[in-house]
């Protein structure tokens, strides 16, 4: 298992291979459904003007993704009343849905590690080619292990998203993940794809 | 007088939301022993027996998707169902608050999340059922967005899969289901099959089928022999938990047939991830049992 903190320097992420286990450590944020589509049409295709806070909001993420994580999950968070926030349960989501969006968020915050379960298509694939950037699967569903690694919340953004939705940014020590998409063009999920392909095809006699 | 039983039904909850059932933990534990040692498989695995464990302990969600609630109410006649689904309402708001579960109602329109888990008729799902005697029967199932993703309905005959009207056409749509899922779905999971009805009873007898309990046979042959062929095939495949390469992809079948429309033959498959959270309550007497 290899210790990793964050940021991450490229170097780093291209000495990372498809199977490696890691354990990461420092700053990170979540981010799914609601916030990619907000990324995408108030900042990267500009289909929709800035409102509200989005700017102040887009400044303070910029700097925890430069170099950062982000990590497609919807907690349960306590203290939700009181602003004590604490992260109860927080395993990953289905990182696909994702995929529309993800190899431009990736470029345009410089972002090296992604966390998700269910791994991605080829743009992400492709993008963390060339940013460079790696794909982290963390374990679906174990989720009560997982918040045991967040040591702190440190703030919340467009909580008006819901909770499971909004930017949580947290600290972690020695998050478990494993590397299932290298800066290299190698993905686990496409060749499990392929080798259960053709067995599929086996077994219904195709 | 009908009791308020909106404690129980909280009780209900987050025993379901957080402590995985003795049948399905098992299950898990000896897919586990049969990965090869040092292999992704099993370290998956043993992370979500350890997360088992942890959640069970300290009464956290064992998974942060809690899904939506699902329940299937027995009622003694002359009970207000009104009352109860009052009652279902106000212990899941309860339970939210209490983080047994996440806020998941979420308007489709405006996509806001209402904070509480209450979110129209459907919002919990309530099912219920008028039966003989004076026992009450709450049985809970959560079930998550993830595997409500991969969950998929096919009509036979199907040409692309080359599936007819019967359990090979059956078999093959489902085969498909599973291939097309990957490790999308929290494998290794489990299978729901609903054969026959509309488009809505064909995916609602699917889910039914999931309260079988991992131990009990099918109760005709035949299913019986598909639901473990479906089981065995699907392991053939590799896809292993989280999709990354394994043993065990699908640990049970369960199928239900319902009557169909001459003109239909559904195939529905409702996917349930390895987090299987379902628990039942009985009530008689002002005594309470969990199950």
């Amino acid at each position: 298992m290899r210790e990793i903190t964050i940021p991450i320097a490229d170097e780093t992420i291209r000495s990372l291979k498809a199977g490696d286990t890691v354990a990461l450590t420092g700053v990170m944020m979540t981010g799914r459904d609601a916030v990619h589509k907000w990324l995408m049409d108030t900042f990267i295709n500009k289909t929709r003007q800035p409102q509200g806070d989005d700017l102040e909001v887009y400044e303070a993420i910029k700097k925890i993704l430069d170099h950062g994580v982000l990590y497609h999950c919807g907690p349960v968070v306590s203290g939700i009343d009181t602003g004590d926030y604490k992260f109860v349960a927080a395993g990953p989501t289905t990182s696909i849905r994702e995929e529309p969006y993800e190899a431009a968020v990736i470029k345009h915050f410089n972002i090296k590690g992604v966390i998700g379960k269910g791994g991605m298509g080829p743009n992400t694939l492709k993008a963390c080619q060339e940013a460079p950037a790696v794909y982290f699967h963390a374990v679906g569903g174990a989720a009560s292990l997982i918040a045991q690694s967040v040591q702190r919340v440190l703030g919340v953004y467009k909580l008006e998203f819901g909770v499971p939705e909004a930017m949580w940014v947290i600290e972690v020590k020695a998050f478990p993940v494993i590397v299932t998409m290298d800066s290299h063009g190698n993905s686990l999920h496409k060749s499990v794809l392929e080798s259960s392909q053709a067995r599929y095809r086996e077994l219904i006699g195709a | 007088m009908q009791p308020d039983l909106t404690q129980e039904l909280l009780e209900l909850v987050r025993l379901t939301a957080t402590s995985l059932p003795a049948d399905v933990e098992q299950t898990i534990a000896a897919a586990r022993d049969k990965e090869d040692a040092g292999s992704v498989a099993r370290s998956v695995l043993d992370t979500i027996l350890q997360n088992v464990q942890m959640a069970r302990e300290h009464s956290t969600p064992i998974c942060q998707d809690t899904g939506t609630p699902i329940f299937y109410v027995d009622i003694p006649a002359g009970w207000s169902t009104r009352e109860f689904r009052r009652q279902i309402e106000a212990a899941v708001a309860e339970a939210t608050r209490r983080v047994y579960l996440r806020p998941n109602a979420v308007n489709s329109l405006t996509g806001k999340n209402t904070g509480n888990n209450l979110g129209d008729e459907y919002f919990p799902t309530v099912h219920f059922h008028e039966v003989d005697g004076d026992t009450v029967t709450v049985r809970l199932m959560l079930k998550g967005g993830g595997s409500e993703n991969v969950s998929t309905q096919y009509k036979l005959p199907d040409t692309r899969l080359h599936a007819g009207r019967d359990l090979e056409g059956v078999y093959k749509v489902v085969m498909d289901a599973v291939y097309q899922a990957q490790g999308k779905g929290c494998a290794p999971g489990f299978l729901g099959v609903g054969i026959g009805g509309d488009r809505g009873s064909s995916f609602y007898a699917a889910k039914e089928a999931l309260w079988r309990t991992l131990d009990e046979p099918n109760p005709d042959p035949e299913l019986d022999a598909l639901e473990r062929r479906i089981t065995e095939d699907a392991n053939k495949l590799g896809i292993g938990p989280m999709g990354l390469g394994g043993k065990t992809t699908v640990m049970a079948t369960r199928i239900k047939a319902i009557h169909r429309l001459p003109a239909c033959y559904f195939v529905s498959i409702a996917y349930m991830c390895w987090a299987y959270r379902r628990h039942t309550m009985i009530y008689r007497n002002g005594q309470v049992e969990y199950k």
